[in-house]
C-alpha cells in the first residue's frame, strides 16, 4: 500500500552494512512489529514468502528461530540471541543463517519524530571477508561512492551480458 | 570453486577501485594490458597483478593472439554477484513495503480503539 521511505543501504565501513528506512507510524508500533511473532508473521520475508516458523523469546538472553518458506517450498532458516533490549528504542542481537557461515550483530535503533519512526540497522560481520560475502564489494573509502560506482559496474556488466 | 567460493573471490576481487575501474573497461570490449595500464598512473607489472587476481577469481580470461593477448570480461560471476546484492535490497525492500501495510492496518485499529474508548463509558 503506502511507501513512506526508500531504503537506504550503505557500508560506512569495512565489516558493517546499514539499512535505513522510515516509517510513517510511531515507535512503539514498529518495534512491537519487529518483536511480536503474530506481527512478524504477517511482514518478515518479500512478496511470496511466508515465515512458517516463528519463535521469539523476547528478552536477553533468549531469541528467535525464524523459517521462511518461499514460492516453491524452498526455505531459509535463521536464528538470533538477544543480547541488549531496550524497548522501544534500541535492540541488539547475534545473528546467523542456517545455510552460510558465521554470525553477525545486529543492532536496531529507532527514532521517532512528528509520528514518524526511523529505524537504523547496523549488520556487523566479524570480518570484511564475511560481510563481503554476504553482501557487497569491499569499499574502502566514500561508501557512497564506491556503491554507485559499483552499481555502473554491474549494470555496464549486464548490458554486455 | 562453489557457488559461496566463486562469491567470495567476486566480492574480494571487486574490492579494489583500480580493478573495479578495469573491469568497467573491459565490459565495455576486449583490452591489452597496455591499453588497460594508459588510463591509470600505474606500471604495467602493477597491472600485471591485478590483472592476475581478476583471472584467478575467475572475472577474465586473455585471448591466445600470441603478442597482445587481450583480457575479455567473464560476465557470469559478476551477474551473480549482483543478483545476490539485489537478493539482499530486495528481501528487505519488500518486507518493509509488507511492514508499511501492516502499520497502516495497526494504525486504524488503534484509531477505532480510542473512538470505542471515548464513547462508551465504563459501568
Amino acid at each position: 500500500m503506502k511507501n513512506t521511505g526508500t531504503l537506504q543501504v550503505t557500508m560506512p565501513t569495512d565489516t558493517e552494512i546499514v539499512l535505513t528506512r522510515v516509517f510513517d507510524a510511531p515507535r512503539q508500533m514498529v518495534y512491537d512489529a519487529f518483536s511480536k511473532p503474530e506481527l512478524l508473521k504477517r511482514w518478515f520475508g518479500p512478496h511470496g514468502w511466508s515465515l512458517v516458523t516463528c519463535e521469539v523469546d523476547h528478552r536477553v538472553g533468549g531469541g528467535f528461530r525464524f523459517v521462511l518458506e518461499g514460492p516453491n517450498g524452498q526455505r531459509m532458516g535463521m536464528r538470533g540471541v538477544y543480547r541488549e533490549l531496550q524497548p522501544p528504542t534500541r535492540s541488539v542481537h547475534v545473528e546467523s543463517y542456517d545455510e552460510y557461515p558465521g554470525e553477525s550483530i545486529v543492532t536496531s535503533v529507532l527514532t521517532e519524530e512528528i509520528e514518524r519512526t526511523t529505524l537504523t540497522v547496523t549488520i556487523a560481520y566479524p570480518s570484511r571477508e564475511v560481510r563481503d560475502m554476504v553482501a557487497g564489494s569491499g569499499m574502502e573509502h566514500g561508501a557512497a561512492e564506491s556503491y554507485d560506482r559499483l552499481a555502473e559496474l554491474l549494470t555496464a556488466e549486464k548490458v554486455t551480458a | 570453486m562453489n557457488a559461496a567460493g566463486q562469491l567470495d573471490a567476486t566480492f574480494a576481487a571487486l574490492a579494489d577501485p583500480t580493478r573495479r575501474a578495469i573491469l568497467a573497461r573491459l565490459a565495455a570490449g576486449e583490452a591489452s594490458v597496455t591499453e588497460l595500464a594508459r588510463p591509470f598512473a600505474m606500471s604495467q607489472p602493477g597491472i600485471s597483478k591485478h590483472l592476475k587476481v581478476l583471472e584467478n577469481a575467475g572475472l577474465i580470461s586473455s585471448g591466445r593472439e600470441a603478442q597482445r593477448r587481450p583480457r575479455r570480461l567473464i560476465a557470469k560471476p559478476l551477474g551473480d554477484a549482483s543478483a545476490w546484492l539485489e537478493e539482499f535490497r530486495r528481501f528487505w525492500e519488500q518486507s518493509f513495503q509488507r511492514l508499511d501495510s501492516l502499520l497502516e492496518e495497526m494504525k486504524a485499529q488503534e484509531k477505532t480503539k480510542a473512538r470505542r474508548r471515548k464513547k462508551g463509558k465504563p459501568r
